[in-house]
């Protein structure tokens, strides 16, 4: 039987021919349960001929009045429909695919296999996600051939291409979201409560989807299809990475243990005393340093230790942030290009003390003073923190490359007027911004690890202590640097940076 | 074939097993013995490559089971503590899915679970969608599917549960017969008659941590002392027969009395037995008989837990 073993391993293709193995017994499974079958097939079959029976009947009704706008443009939303309806199913199946299985106790002896992790999560996925699929995809084929024998309507190619791509980016957004609430809840009805957050912006997300079809503007829909695209890639890639066999079998019950998850994240948020070789609590005869001592190894060990290695292990989102602000001047010199100022827009030379002074005016500007800019500023790195939890670290980026975006696009639209846009740029942005930048770039960094561990925690962390983890590194860099250095540069952007200007151009 | 060291796993910040070192060889049967939520299947499970350890270090079939997770599945049978059927397949079908995952091929999937299904004298399971099985058909079918790829290592949780005693005892031919193969077998079960008639070894876990490790005979005379021997006398020890008492007294420490019963212990019965008898045949008292006093796995197990 050892033999057996080694065959195992030698077989070529074998990780497909596991997962493959899985998914079909799991569709075997489904379609023995009449309470999904069903109703899969009232929407396959019957639905979609009651569709385009609506469509034929809408057709000559409209037609009846001189509108013939309306009844062409129902025909692609039905269409859409038709393929989304089938589809709303996998959300059923997803939820319940490792939850269900836990509670009726065979997930057990699925775990004891030497099936991998992914594989198991690839398999669990595909298995929801191919029966409604081929439901509506069959639903999509009886609709259209039902439209041809009543209207002798045919789709465009394009226009099937994009149903197809939306109806199967929705499905794969729907399940693998749906795989992981399973993957991470004890019981079926938990999960049930929190697949509120899938159902409410899919819903949202159709609705809108419906309004752009019926307004026929097919281009948008094509970039809804690629933005439900690049979500399915990250809710695949994050449902990979955070699934394991230890949170499905190492819980028994969702508590929230609060008092555990506090002294986890103080130990996160605690730095060793240091001090030019004193890091100990006390010293060599077992005395307890002096208080200034102590003093400097807390704020030394911070900075000269803590902090530095925050920064290392964040290096990969300052990375992703880097490129981002390399996106925003790409964008702002393109639209600067695209959309060029009159030329008397911009009259440097009469720049004075007084035209900052005057800037409140302007609704979306904040106060300038010094308060007003720190606290617009503070305000809007912790927006973008806000975001950066709810969309993987994404929203941090764009909004940190907006305002670059407008800065990089007058720096272009100067050039374009005739200054010198490297004068511009040191005189109006870097007094002030040799610190602001630095700052926003960490801030918006560390935001992104929040939002990047929910897909891809720490090697050896669950999400919960990765999450918590990023987050006292969060705390500690923004308290001890960032929030310092918007202080001094609201101070300088208020008080240096206009004389600095008016000094360079002369007003 | 199984080595745990100091084996440890941690809940958050609940202990479920605390620093468990022991040791199964190929061809043994150790039992591990707890009461609820002592450890037992958090144990298995690591032992499974479930679940990771926390901390220490667990080899199985040469195996680590942090660095080479599938690999000891590959080589592990595991009856989990409920059958977790697929009760809408058929009983063919199921193991059928199983031996596909473990990687049997077709002729060795079918052949091994027909053998097994004959073994534990359910032949008609084959054909039989799982849901209509009783409680005991599904908890051979379990174990079923847990011998179907002939693992070396066996973990088996409450194996004969909800068994008839013949379907019971032939579970338990099966697991010897696993034995005589050099297979490892780990089995949890609350059912003590069933370890002690099994296991080699029994391990008492309680709290996560190991507090009895040994042979049936090892635990009872290292918890229940030495042999407990009763001597049943043709008459009653009366006030005529005190020189019976006083007789033996100086042979052996007599634990207890009773109307012509009494008893003593004696770590080395082969030596002392004899002088008892000679001494009582020498006073001419007739002796019905001389016998050890049964004690059981569970007056063990009730000691080492109420400790």
């Amino acid at each position: 039987m050892a033999a057996v073993t080694e065959r195992f391993q030698a077989r070529p293709g074998e990780p497909l021919r596991l997962v493959f193995t899985l998914v079909r017994r799991e569709i075997w499974d489904t379609l023995r349960d009449w309470r999904i079958v069903v109703p899969i097939v009232i929407l396959t079959v019957f639905f979609p001929i009651l569709m385009s029976f609506v469509a034929d009947l809408a057709l000559t009704w409209v037609a009846k009045y001189g509108d013939p706008i309306i009844g062409e443009r129902l025909i692609p939303f039905l269409l859409m429909v038709v393929g989304f309806f089938p589809i709303s199913f996998s959300l059923v199946i997803a939820l319940e695919t490792f939850v269900g299985e836990k509670e009726r106790s065979s997930l057990e002896p699925l775990l004891a296999t030497p099936l991998t992790d992914a594989q198991l999560y690839m398999g669990k996925t595909l298995a929801a996600v191919i029966p409604p699929l081929l439901a509506a995809y069959l639903g999509i084929t009886v609709y259209l051939t039902g439209l041809f024998f009543f209207e002798g309507w045919t789709a465009s190619p394009a226009l099937l291409a994009l149903v197809i791509t939306l109806t199967t980016a929705e499905a794969v957004v729907m399940v693998s979201g749906a795989v992981v609430l399973s993957s991470q809840t004890t019981s079926v009805r938990a999960a049930n409560l929190l697949a509120s957050f899938i159902i409410i912006p899919m819903a949202l997300l159709v609705q809108g989807e419906a309004l752009i079809m019926f307004y026929a503007n097919y281009s948008v829909l094509w970039w809804v299809a690629l933005f439900l695209i690049v979500v399915d890639v990250v809710l695949v890639r994050m449902g990979i990475h955070i699934f394991s066999r230890e949170e499905l079998l190492g819980r028994e019950i969702d508590e929230l243990n609060l008092a555990f998850l506090w002294r986890v994240f103080v130990g996160y948020l605690r730095w060793d005393r240091w001090f030019f070789g004193v890091s100990k609590q006390r010293t060599a005869d077992g005395q307890k340093p002096p208080l200034l001592l102590r003093w400097l190894g807390t704020l030394c060990g911070l900075y000269c230790r803590d902090i530095p290695a925050i920064l290392r292990r964040s290096w990969m989102a300052h990375a992703v942030v880097i490129v981002g602000l390399l996106g925003s001047l790409y964008i702002g010199y393109a639209f600067a290009a695209r959309y060029q100022l009159p030329p008397d827009t911009l009259q440097l030379d009469q720049v004075s003390v007084e035209t900052f002074a005057e800037l409140p005016a302007v609704d979306w500007l904040p106060t300038f003073t010094a308060w007003g800019v720190f606290s617009n500023n503070l305000r809007a790195l912790l927006l973008a923190t806000l975001l950066a939890v709810f969309s993987f670290g994404t929203l941090a980026v764009g909004l940190l490359m907006a305002p670059m975006a407008i800065v990089f696009f007058f720096v272009a639209q100067v050039a374009h007027l005739g200054y010198s846009p490297l004068l511009f740029f040191a005189t109006f942005v870097l007094p002030h911004g040799l610190l602001e930048m630095p700052a926003a770039t960490m801030a918006t960094a560390l935001a992104v690890r929040l939002g990047a561990t929910f897909i891809s925690p720490p090697r050896g962390m669950t999400v919960g202590e990765g999450w918590l983890w990023a987050l006292a590194d969060f705390i500690k860099v923004f308290f001890a640097l960032v929030l310092p250095l918007l202080a001094f540069a609201a101070a300088i952007e208020v008080h240096v940076t206009p004389l600095v200007v008016v000094w360079a151009f002369g007003g | 074939m199984i080595e745990l060291i100091s084996l440890t796993k941690r809940f958050d910040d609940f202990t479920a097993v605390d620093q468990v070192s022991l040791s199964v060889a190929a061809g043994e049967i150790l039992a591990l013995l707890g009461p609820n939520g002592a450890g037992k299947t958090t144990t298995v499970r690591m032992l499974g490559a479930i679940l990771h350890p926390t901390a220490g270090r667990a080899v199985v079939a040469g195996y680590d089971v942090v660095e080479h997770p599938r690999e000891v599945r590959r080589r592990v049978g595991l009856l989990t503590e409920q059958p977790g059927l697929y009760l809408r397949m058929k009983g063919g079908a199921y193991l059928d899915f199983f031996g596909r995952l473990m990687g049997l091929d077709a002729g060795e999937r079918e052949g091994r679970a027909r053998e097994l299904l004959d073994s534990f004298g359910m032949p008609e399971a084959w054909d039989r969608r799982m849901g209509t099985y009783s409680k005991g058909m599904r908890q051979k079918m379990a174990l079923a599917r847990a011998m179907l790829h002939n693992p070396s290592v066996l973990l088996l949780d409450e194996p004969t549960s909800a068994m008839d005693p013949y379907s019971a005892k032939l579970v338990r031919d099966s697991i010897v017969g696993l034995r005589h193969h050099q297979r490892a077998i780990v089995i949890c079960t609350h059912n003590l008659a069933e370890a002690e008639a099994l296991a080699d070894r029994i391990a008492v876990i309680r709290r996560g941590r190991i507090i009895a490790l040994g042979t049936v005979a090892e635990l009872k005379s290292r918890l229940l002392g030495p042999p407990l021997m009763e001597l049943r006398l043709a008459h009653a020890i009366d006030g005529a027969h005190d020189g019976v008492v006083k007789l033996l007294s100086g042979l052996v420490k007599i634990e207890a009395q009773g109307q012509g019963w009494l008893r003593y212990f004696t770590p080395s019965p082969q030596e002392v037995n004899p002088r008892v008898l000679q001494a009582l045949a020498s006073q001419q008292v007739d002796v019905v008989t001389l016998s050890p006093v049964p004690r059981s796995l569970e007056d063990v197990y009730l000691r080492v837990v109420e400790v």
